[in-house]
């Protein structure tokens, strides 16, 4: 079973060719470093899968399906998760509520549903916990760190049961040993069957966790082979085009 | 590693509850609006009466609605500079509605209905062609005004039909000594004060303020969320205007001209940010109260009416000044 298939999908805004004819397969449990150039076309590869917005050609097939995302919820029905580049946070609420940001948890107070803070503080901070993240659910998010902030973005991947958790740049702002956290992280996705796409320009850690690297250049997908048979130097070729073709 | 996982949990932002009042906003300016009573009180013999105190809450009241509605859509990031003239048209339709003999009971639903729909309208405009909410709003500012003007022939009504006591009970009357647009916008402020708090709703009006593209990924329903704010803010106005008929005893098409500037000073003084992502229902209400004790100090202390909008408009330059100020320390 294919967990996530594109078919020769193709994006573009306006005169920009964002993406052209990508056609790209991950399997359950497998991880995916997806790398390229600034520009090269992985957060719109990422933002077309999570229903941002949909592609100008081709298909998307999930678990062997093909969907048509209209809006970010209709991809988290099907068991995507998303951590974006821009992390998505809003600066003037607080740790745990942009973690349940668009899925508050909601508790019955008579005959109307208010929101649960408890609950969702208690979950937030165990989240974060789990993150080994310094992390405080009440916190403002205004007043964080660039890595608590990450932290934040990827404690959201784990509110509920994942198929494909997309990460675009998930530890560009963050230190040594939360990147460690976040590797480990996602391992623990894979053994856990759930399939991973980590978005990353750091090389180390691609070839630490990913089974296979996708590269884009000029939104053409140039390379897709296992890290095993790759090597960074190859891989640093096809990324600037100094390698034509894998 | 002291810190257990319940202490992160339950860590709270301030020491204490004191730390915390000392930190609002909301809580100075109260202070503020009681040290202006205080002080009229002792300087004048003319603020402290019961005829005074009952006419100041009541145009404070009126103001103090609108002001829940303006904070909604303040801290959606919007402005609603519409409202002014929403009250006058809600106003119109109640007034000709029951002066054609019409019970108050259509008169109501009507005059709601249509404020609704110059909310409905600015909603739609802003939300799904994003015209940005200053153009729209102030061209339904002028196209509500003009409408009630056209409904009555511009002339002032003052005859109400069969409910005509019931209508100036409703607006003018108090109960307990307490006026009843002051119940109202007591109901309406602890309504406005639950949802902002407690609801899904008022949670995704923060987030679409804090950052909307944020809010668009995460799959909040930004459009929705816009259009409600929009509409809640009409229907702030269109009440205000059914009861302020009551209240006058007559509707002429100048009631509400420039009210907008009050309301929105009301919201921005009690602490909501016009760049969005902030603002609580009791700022507004408090923000009114201390706009309208100024006004009638104003009038008490004999100076000339004339400087009033002097005042109100310093106050929601100083009150934005205070904002960045506040914004580029904790930048630092
Ligand atoms: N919403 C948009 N509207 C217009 N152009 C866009 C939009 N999103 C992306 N683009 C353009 O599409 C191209 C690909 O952008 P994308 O963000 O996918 O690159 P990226 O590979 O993620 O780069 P980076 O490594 O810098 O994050 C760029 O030329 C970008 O300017
Ligand atoms: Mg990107």
């Amino acid at each position: 079973m294919t967990v996530l298939e594109l078919q020769g999908v193709s994006k573009s805004f306006g005169a920009i060719q964002a993406l052209s004819d990508v056609s790209l397969k991950i399997e359950p449990g497998e991880v995916v470093g997806l790398m390229g150039d600034n520009g090269a076309g992985k957060s719109t590869l990422v933002k077309i899968v999570a229903g941002n917005f949909p592609p100008t050609k081709g298909t998307l097939s999930i678990a062997d399906r093909q969907v048509s995302f209209h809006r970010p919820s209709d991809a988290r029905a099907a068991g995507i998760e998303i951590v974006y580049q821009e992390l998505a946070l809003c600066d003037n609420l607080t740790a745990a509520a942009n973690v349940f940001l668009g899925r508050e948890l909601m508790r019955s107070f008579g005959p109307i549903r208010i929101l649960d803070y408890k609950t969702m503080y208690e979950r937030a901070g165990k989240l974060f916990a789990e993150l080994k993240s310094e992390t405080r659910p009440r916190d403002l998010v205004r007043r964080m760190s660039g890595g608590q902030r990450q932290a934040v973005a990827i404690a959201r991947t784990r509110l509920s049961d994942a198929r494909i958790v997309l990460m675009d740049e998930p530890t560009a702002a963050i230190s040594i040993r939360q990147v460690e956290e976040v590797l480990s992280l996602i391992r623990r996705l894979r053994d856990h069957g759930i399939a991973v796409a980590l978005v990353s320009h750091r090389m180390p850690d691609v070839f630490a966790v990913a089974d296979r690297v996708v590269v884009l250049r000029r939104g053409e997908k140039v390379a897709d082979k296992p890290t095993a048979k790759s090597s960074p130097e190859e891989i640093t070729g096809l990324i600037t085009g100094a390698i034509t073709t894998a | 590693m002291a810190i257990t996982l319940e202490e992160t949990i339950s860590r709270q932002v301030h020491a204490t509850p004191l730390s915390w009042i000392l930190s609002r906003h909301t809580f100075w300016v109260f202070m503020a609006a009681v040290a202006a009573c205080i002080a009229l009180t002792l300087a004048t013999d003319t603020f402290a009466t019961e005829r005074n105190i009952f006419n100041v809450t009541r145009n404070f009241a009126f103001v103090g609605i609108i002001a829940l509605g303006m904070t909604a859509v303040i801290i959606t990031g919007g402005i609603d500079l519409s409202v002014g003239s929403v009250v006058v048209l809600s106003a119109m339709i109640t007034g000709m509605t029951m002066a054609g003999g019409g019970s108050i009971w259509l008169a109501i639903p009507l005059a709601l209905a249509g404020s609704l729909a110059v909310g409905l309208f600015n909603g739609l405009m802003i939300a799904y062609i994003g015209v940005p909410p200053f153009v729209v709003t102030l061209g339904t500012l002028s196209v509500a005004r003009s409408l009630a003007m056209v409904l009555s022939d511009n002339k002032m009504v003052y005859q109400f039909g069969p409910d005509h006591e019931l209508l100036l009970a409703l607006g003018g009357g108090s109960t307990f000594g307490i006026p009843h647009p002051v119940f109202a916008l007591a109901i309406l402020g602890i309504l406005t004060g639950l949802a902002f708090r407690w609801t899904r709703l008022g949670r995704h009006i923060f987030a679409v303020g804090g950052n909307e593209h944020a809010a668009t990924l995460t799959g909040i329903p930004v459009k929705r969320v816009k259009i409600l704010v929009y509409m809640f803010a009409a229907l702030t106005a269109g009440i205000t205007g059914i009861l302020e008929v009551g209240w006058l005893g007559g509707v002429t098409t100048n009631l509400g001209q420039g009210m907008e500037l009050n309301v929105i000073a009301a919201a921005v003084i009690g602490g909501a940010n016009l760049a969005g992502g902030v603002g609580t229902a009791f700022g507004a209400i408090v923000g009114a109260a201390l706009i309208e004790v100024i006004r009638n100090s104003l009038i008490l202390l004999g100076i000339s009416t004339f400087w009033q909008g002097t005042f109100v408009g310093s106050f929601i330059i100083i009150a934005v000044l205070f904002d960045r100020l506040r914004a580029s320390r904790t930048n630092e």
